[in-house]
């Protein structure tokens, strides 16, 4: 992992013809691409689109079912226990999964990223040190270390994101150090801290531009695994708090209507699929086209 | 080789002294245990009590070693809910917990690793391609919608299979099919890029050239040198063997370790909490460290080598 050669990075098209690297998208990534589009959409939008407050009840309409399974336009997804519109629930539900999913990734690629830069700048002590974490945290599991924090600090959304936030930065951190390492002893790191560059400037101005299509994709394969602890947390009830809703709540809290109102938990249940689906997608795609020393 | 040893040795205490250190570490930073386990109207002798009990009055060092010494013995404190010591509320869970996880194990390497060779093997063609989408799948349904979707089929419109509980065997079968499948589906992934990595390496075409045949050369040759990336993503299943299992017990209401770290976490039960992470902990660092003992058996060139070599 430390030693990856750099030489695919400014010579992209290794052995490929040139021809085939303008082929078109591949049309389930076309797809992938357009539902992603439709969240973030969704996610903005949410007090616009939604039909209803999330929290607002509609008592003489308890357990209505979606349209298809005779159900009314009123409510096309259909509604909960307590006459919730399940559609507003997603659509509020979305906005604060992906919300929590950028925070968090966004989290762990800055730390990562800067520990892996600390760890190639002084070596020694300070990357056996940052080598020591990345080995402690790469040996648990995350879901308990994520359930032991909670357990101990009790829940608050800014906590939680930063939790997640703690998920996968020793990647990073891998990534950034091997590449910056191996950075380097290249010309131009060396050309530009011969002409009296500061740390800061070698690091974030040269080093991070060069290396950043590792990361861009490394993030793209990491942030899936967030909406998934995500929601599984949230679905133990251990992780967003009602009345605040997620995808992942919203499962949990379907998980009782199981056998009379299933469209509680599909609903949710396919949103999280479709993005992490989505994502994954594309995130290889972009891995095979940018970056063949990934896997 | 003694010098290999060593190394790992280390590095797998090391880990454990870092886990002790972050249980104690966030108990500590979480605020004052009298206050969270009793009431915040308790009579104040009573929280002076509490505290002169658990030792929270001693200088910070001090409880830190005292830590370490109780932890050494094996006195993992006791559950701050029922009274009784947390190592045994956590080890009547763990053979619930070994009964959903080992057979979902087999089933993981059972059908991940020849699916995955197999693939590779026939890259490009529809099996291939119906693996990949299958894993790709299975990698991302999370396993409490993949639970709930074999309920739903299974349990509910079916009723073939028991939805929850844990009376008899036949309860045990959609949590372990939930499991296995997803866990199946990663594994697969995972030994399909190490096979096709091998393939296409020099010794490969060398072997092919002198005339070894292709099934000779795929075992003798292409076999063996996959099997090391494989061998650590088998390890951390091995490790996880304990926790692997949090969402899918809370699924099926199923009464193993997982569920309990689960309802400790609920009522903040931190002895229990902190039982399990290290258990945990544990499990995984001994399963790190068998698997890098299998990388020096595997490839004689890491028995020296530096070890970022593995990392």
């Amino acid at each position: 992992m430390s030693d990856i050669p750099l030489g695919a990075m400014p010579a992209p098209a290794v052995s490929a013809p040139p021809a085939r690297r303008q082929a078109r998208l591949p049309a389930l990534v076309v797809l992938a691409l357009g539902w992603l589009v439709l969240m973030l959409l969704v996610a903005f939008a949410a007090d616009l689109l939604s039909p209803f407050p999330y929290t607002a009840l509609d008592l003489r309409n308890r357990l209505s079912p979606p349209v298809g399974m005779g159900g009314v336009w009123l409510h096309p997804l259909g509604t909960d226990e307590l006459g919730r519109d399940v559609l507003s629930r997603l659509i509020t539900s979305i906005r604060m999964s992906l919300l929590i999913a950028f925070g968090a990734t966004a989290i762990s690629a800055v730390l990562g990223v800067t520990l892996g830069f600390l760890a190639a700048h002084f070596r020694g002590l300070v990357e056996h040190a940052v080598l020591a974490l990345v080995d402690f945290q790469a040996s648990m599991p995350f879901l308990i270390l994520a359930l032991a924090v909670l357990a101990f600090f009790g829940n608050a959304l800014p906590l939680f994101i930063c939790l997640l936030g703690l998920n996968g930065w020793e990647r990073y951190a891998r990534i950034a150090r091997g590449l910056a390492v191996s950075a380097g002893s290249q010309g131009y790191a060396a050309a530009v801290k011969g002409l009296g560059a500061s740390p800061w400037r070698v690091y974030g101005r040269h080093v991070l531009p060069n290396i950043a299509s590792t990361l861009i994709v490394s993030m793209t394969l990491a942030f899936p695994e967030i909406i998934l602890l995500e929601s599984g947390l949230s679905f133990l009830g251990l992780g967003v708090q009602p009345p605040m809703t997620s995808l992942g709540n919203m499962v949990g809290y379907g998980r009782e209507y199981l056998t009379r109102a299933p469209w509680i938990l599909l609903a949710p249940s396919s949103v999280i699929v479709m993005t992490t689906l989505s994502v994954s997608l594309v995130g290889d795609w972009l891995r095979d086209r940018l970056d063949p020393t990934l896997r | 080789m003694l010098r290999f040893l060593g190394l790992r040795l280390a590095r797998a205490l090391l880990t454990m002294v870092l886990v002790v250190t972050f249980a104690f570490v966030v108990l500590r930073l979480s605020g004052d245990p009298a206050l969270l386990i009793m009431s915040a109207d308790a009579p104040p002798e009573a929280i002076a009590a509490f505290r002169q009990a658990w030792g929270l009055n001693d200088p910070i060092w001090q409880q830190y070693i005292r830590y370490f010494a109780a932890i050494f013995r094996g006195d993992l404190g006791q559950s701050m809910r029922d009274g009784r010591p947390a190592i045994e509320l956590v080890a009547e869970r763990i053979p619930a917990t070994l009964a959903l996880t080992l057979p979902a194990l087999a089933m993981k390497l059972g059908i991940g690793i020849p699916a995955g060779i197999h693939a590779a093997l026939h890259r490009n063609s529809f099996a291939d391609r119906a693996v990949m989408l299958l894993a790709v799948a299975g990698f991302t349904v999370p396993s409490f919608v993949l639970g709930l979707l074999l309920v739903l089929v299974f349990a509910v419109q079916l009723g073939w299979l028991p939805s929850g509980g844990q009376e008899s065997w036949r309860h045990a079968v959609l949590p372990v099919l939930t499991l296995g499948i997803g866990g199946a589906a990663v594994l697969a992934r995972f030994t399909r890029s190490a096979m096709l990595e091998v393939l296409g390496q020099p010794y490969m075409r060398t072997a092919l050239a002198k005339g070894v045949p292709w099934a000779r050369a795929v075992r003798r040759h292409a076999l063996p040198n996959a099997a090391i990336p494989t061998v650590t993503i088998v390890g951390f299943m091995v490790g996880s063997l304990l926790a692997g299992a949090v969402v899918v017990e809370s699924v099926f209401s199923w009464p193993g370790v997982g569920r309990l770290l689960v309802v400790a976490v609920a009522n903040r039960d931190l002895a229990v909490v902190q039982c399990i992470l290290l258990l945990v902990a544990a499990t995984m660092v001994s399963a790190n460290l068998a698997v890098d003992l299998l990388y020096g058996v595997l490839d004689p060139r890491l028995r020296s080598a530096p070890r970022e070599a593995t990392a």
